[in-house]
């Protein structure tokens, strides 16, 4: 007799909830490790304030990023104006805020092509080696043999500027570090004796590569991906810079460093401040990436854990 | 004697080295071995680093395909099987390993790492496979509690426990152990051993179980075959092999391995096998063993010795025999 | 000037470990004596605290570890309370450490004489041709063919056997008064095995070498020992002489455990297995630190840590069931 659909339903509920469990254990170790860090909460809390100020900047900028005041221009930093104003008397402070959310959008923009990418390329070749492997790590050989800034130049001669276009560019040439960090992992994990287990009992490679590659890669893909955002903004705001990413009016930070470029010694603040902004984001991502990557440590997470058991049974 | 599971006629496996544009020679890591594994019986593959006993096992289990030879399952050729025998043949075998540490997924909870097996062949799904884990977790003496978490949480001899009981799922006729209870500490040794037999007599399991050390093999074995650079130079049953070692090399490794007795020590400084396991790649003419043989004559090293019988299934390849 | 008749006194020692976690009470007040001479078995599985024993006496236990009680007399003096740069002069001089794996204790950089020189140049002042002369003498009398060849190659134109040889070499090189084997055979084939135990065996009674052997493996100690201390969690349950060991085993941890090994003496179908598992050492069990295990447990075993008695001439027993 075939149980009735609602109990199936509250067992599989049941069934769900005990295999979550462990998960939530091992984020909340990872968590534990994270905060243990000093360096690695700072950068969090500039990372937590960059996504934030991406998506709320405009709300939160006080006046109209765009909003030209000839007759305030170049005022220094003063209570009206927290970080001064530039050429065109538009406030610097509001024209950070709503900047971040162009740096981010070149991140995703970037990773969203560049990670799937690599993990399927870098899967494929590194499970099924021989010419497919081959073929594809000659093509990966190809595309990193370019300049990102060249490859952008040529992008925006053709498309026309814009940051889109750039963006484009980088992921171009950002697709093949993952396709190279995955393969790498679909190798050492191939010869593990759980592969071997598992292709002994019948898997597929699909079976292999869903099941067993491509959650041991995480760790790793997780970790670079966060570092990369920092390279990222670091490459946006420099193809900006040179004229080949955002084109004003946007007021993407890169784009704002080079249109202070000219007043640098009477108006310092135009440049200053937004390239500081870049450091200071750049540098977050960076010590969050160290952070969780000292966090899923195996070797520092056994250690760790005991500490952390202590203290959550108590 | 009880009918044959596994066969193997004549098996060989040369690996290749490659040169710049063709290849220099080849690693001969198994050379023509024959042997018969019978059902509900354990067979015991001994033979020091370097005698190719991982490589027949491996080839086997199917998981690398032999230079040339033959091998049967249950009567059937598994070079030869199509896509659903071969399924089937995957069902109907396990291996066991060595390490705990590396033989498990480390990003798997246990109920995952013993249900992939069950999963991969469409036997249970949702709760009938969790039911079915736990039942083979409760038989190789895990808890329920266990089911739900990662690997590292649990000591080598219980991570070995796990790899078993994953051996076990989906109801396997024949189990390959690999030097399943190498890497563990005495005690954890004799409980895994202790499980294993009662496994075997519980559900009528078949197993290979490859070994260096000989105080297991004889333990556990039924059958014993010895191994050295790549031949299948002994093989009998247990009390033959260890009762009355013929081959040389088999008297020599039983006299050689340290004995559990002080009082039998190997007073004499007398080393019956001199020298060291000649390489793989080029093999001494004839029989191979005839470089360290104290018995070798002008034959051994031109003439490769046959495989016979002498008497009750006891087989030897020497000359001198 | 006569040599002291016993080369090496431990004297409760205790080590351990602070960590994250808590302590880890790794070495629990362990004592022996090595005689001039002798090899001398520490057994125990993993876990029991026999590579800190040796990291212990050679002063090289690392941070969060530390030593914080015991003495360590080697002929007489406390190495505990050496300095740095004694202990180094000592390390590859008057001690030295054969380990497990022969590869990773050879530079692969550097040709074996090099290496096998290298303790001669450094403490002996040996110079460097009459170093390599004596290096290439040592590695025949370790049974190397071909010595002067061989002394020339690098490490990984080696066999196991051949590098282990060529460690024992190196260790050997300055004569030192005790030789600390730490499980040295567990990764050779049985027939190169048996060669390494030969070979040491002809150096106790030709050079009259004492060894300090530290191995997993009971039937090892069988062929090479001639006394014998156990050890689980951190303790010496026993010591004694090779024979009463094996022959007449009085810790239950003993008894149990050579019923656990599969031998060519019994021929029954079940080994016999000793309940539960080795216990954290960031927790111990109080009293006897194997009472949870042991099938002959008594109320005080949880309560009290059982003192050393003496049995008879020797055997050394760490129980209740004897005081």
């Amino acid at each position: 007799m075939k149980a009735p659909p609602f109990i199936l339903l509250s067992s599989r509920y049941r069934i769900l909830k005990k295999r979550l469990h462990p998960l939530t254990k091992e984020f909340g170790l990872t968590l534990y490790v994270l905060r243990k860090s000093l360096l690695a909460v700072i950068g969090a809390i500039i990372v937590a304030l960059f996504i934030f100020i991406s998506i709320f900047g405009d709300l939160l900028a006080p006046y109209d990023p765009n909003e030209i005041d000839i007759a305030g221009r170049f005022s220094t930093p003063t209570r009206e104006h927290l970080l001064g104003t530039d050429k065109l008397g538009r406030d610097v402070f509001s024209r950070i805020l709503v900047g971040a959310r162009y740096s981010i959008r070149s991140g995703i923009i970037v990773l969203a092509i560049a990670v799937p990418t690599g993990i399927i390329l870098g899967g494929i070749a590194g499970l099924f080696g021989g010419w497919l492997d081959e073929m594809i790590m000659r093509i990966t050989d190809v595309f990193l043999a370019f300049p990102y800034l060249i490859l952008a130049m040529s992008f925006s001669a053709a498309l026309g500027p814009s940051l889109f276009n750039a963006m484009l560019a980088l992921s171009l040439v950002w697709w093949p570090l993952y396709t190279r960090l995955v393969r790498g992992q679909a190798l050492a994990v191939r010869e593990t004796a759980y592969v071997e287990a598992a292709t002994s009992k019948g898997a597929s490679k699909w079976n292999l590569i869903f099941k067993h590659i491509l959650p041991n890669c995480l760790s790793p893909i997780l970790v670079t991906f966060t570092l990369d955002m920092g390279w990222i903004i670091t490459a946006a705001a420099a193809l900006s810079f040179l004229g080949f990413g955002a084109q004003p009016p946007l007021s993407e930070w890169g784009r704002m460093v080079s249109d202070g470029r000219q007043y640098l010694f009477q108006a310092w603040w135009v440049s200053l401040f937004p390239g500081f902004t870049i450091a200071l984001t750049v540098l977050g991502f960076n010590l969050l990436g160290d952070g969780i990557r000292d966090a899923l440590d195996p070797k520092l997470r056994r250690i760790t854990e005991v500490k952390w058991k202590k203290k959550t049974r108590s | 004697m009880p009918e044959p599971l596994v066969e193997c006629r004549e098996v060989s496996k040369y690996f290749p080295i490659k040169g710049l544009f063709r290849d220099v020679g080849n690693v001969r890591a198994v050379e023509q071995v024959s042997l018969t594994i019978h059902k509900h019986r354990t067979y015991g593959l001994v033979g020091e680093s370097g005698c190719g006993k991982t490589t027949l096992a491996r080839t086997i289990m199917r998981l690398v395909s032999p230079t040339a030879g033959e091998i049967y399952f249950n009567g059937q050729d598994i070079l030869t099987f199509d896509k659903d025998e071969l399924m089937k043949f995957r069902r109907e075998t396990s291996i066991v390993f060595q390490d705990p540490y590396t033989s498990l997924d480390p990003r798997m909870i246990i109920a995952d790492v013993v249900g992939e097996p069950l999963l991969i062949h469409g036997v249970a799904y949702g709760e009938d496979r969790e039911d079915m884990v736990l039942s083979l977790l409760d038989k190789v003496g895990l808890k329920p509690e266990h089911m739900y978490r990662y690997p590292h949480e649990f000591s080598g001899g219980q991570r070995q426990r796990i790899a078993i009981a994953r051996a076990l799922a989906g109801d396997p006729e024949f189990v390959l152990l690999d030097e399943a209870s190498s890497a563990l500490d005495v005690s954890v040794q004799a409980k895994i051993l202790n499980l294993l037999n009662r496994l075997k007599e519980g559900l009528a399991l078949t197993y290979l179980f490859i070994s260096h050390n000989l105080s297991v093999i004889r333990h556990i074995s039924d059958e014993i075959g010895v191994m050295y650079l790549g031949e299948l130079v002994e093989q009998g049953s247990r009390d033959q092999v260890f009762g009355s070692p013929l081959h040389p090399y088999t008297q020599g490794i039983l006299a050689a391995s340290p004995k559990l007795d002080p009082d039998k020590r190997t007073r004499s400084e007398k080393i019956v096998l001199k020298g060291e396991i000649p390489s793989a790649i080029n093999p001494p003419s004839g029989c191979r063993f005839h470089t360290r043989c104290p018995m070798a004559i002008p034959l051994c090293s031109e003439e490769m010795p046959a495989f016979r019988d002498m008497g009750e299934g006891h087989m030897v390849s020497c000359h001198r025999v | 000037m006569e040599k002291e008749d016993k080369i090496l006194v431990v004297e409760n020692l205790r080590t351990q470990f602070f960590t994250y976690g808590g302590v880890v009470q790794a070495l629990d007040d362990v004592s022996f004596e090595i005689v001039n001479g002798e090899i001398f078995g520490l057994v125990g599985e993993s876990g029991c605290g026999k590579s800190v024993t040796v990291a212990s006496v050679m002063g090289l236990v690392q941070k969060p570890g530390k030593v914080i009680a015991g003495k360590v007399l080697l002929e007489g003096e406390d190495l505990l309370q050496k300095s740095d740069r004694e202990m180094s002069w000592i390390r590859g001089s008057r001690i030295s450490v054969i380990s497990q794996d022969p590869t990773s204790s050879l530079n692969p950089l550097f040709k074996i004489g090099y290496q096998v020189s290298e303790p001669m140049i450094f403490h002996r002042r040996v110079k460097k041709r009459a170093a390599w002369k004596e290096a290439e003498q040592l590695l025949l009398r370790m049974g190397v063919p071909d010595p002067a060849g061989k002394a020339r190659n690098f490490p990984h134109e080696l066999s196991g056997g051949m590098r282990q040889r060529a460690v024992i070499a190196m260790a050997l090189a300055c004569n030192p008064d005790l030789l600390i084997a730490d499980e040295p055979t567990t990764n050779l084939d049985v027939t190169i095995e048996r060669q390494i135990l030969n070979l040491v065996r002809q150096l106790q009674k030709y050079l009259g070498t004492s060894v300090l052997w530290i191995t997993h493996d009971m039937a090892v100690i069988a062929e090479m020992c001639d006394r014998v201390a156990v050890m689980y969690a951190g303790n010496i349950v026993e010591l004694s002489d090779v024979r009463t060991i094996f022959k007449n085993p009085a810790h239950p941890y003993t008894v149990k455990l050579l019923k656990a090994i599969p031998s060519s003496e019994s021929t029954a179908q079940e080994l016999d297995e000793i309940p539960g598992v080795v216990p954290q050492l960031i927790d111990p069990p109080s009293g006897c630190r194997f009472h949870p295990r042991c099938e002959r447990a008594m109320p005080i075993c949880s309560e009290e840590k059982p003192e050393d008695v003496n049995i008879e001439n020797g055997h050394m027993v760490a129980c209740h069931l004897y005081s």
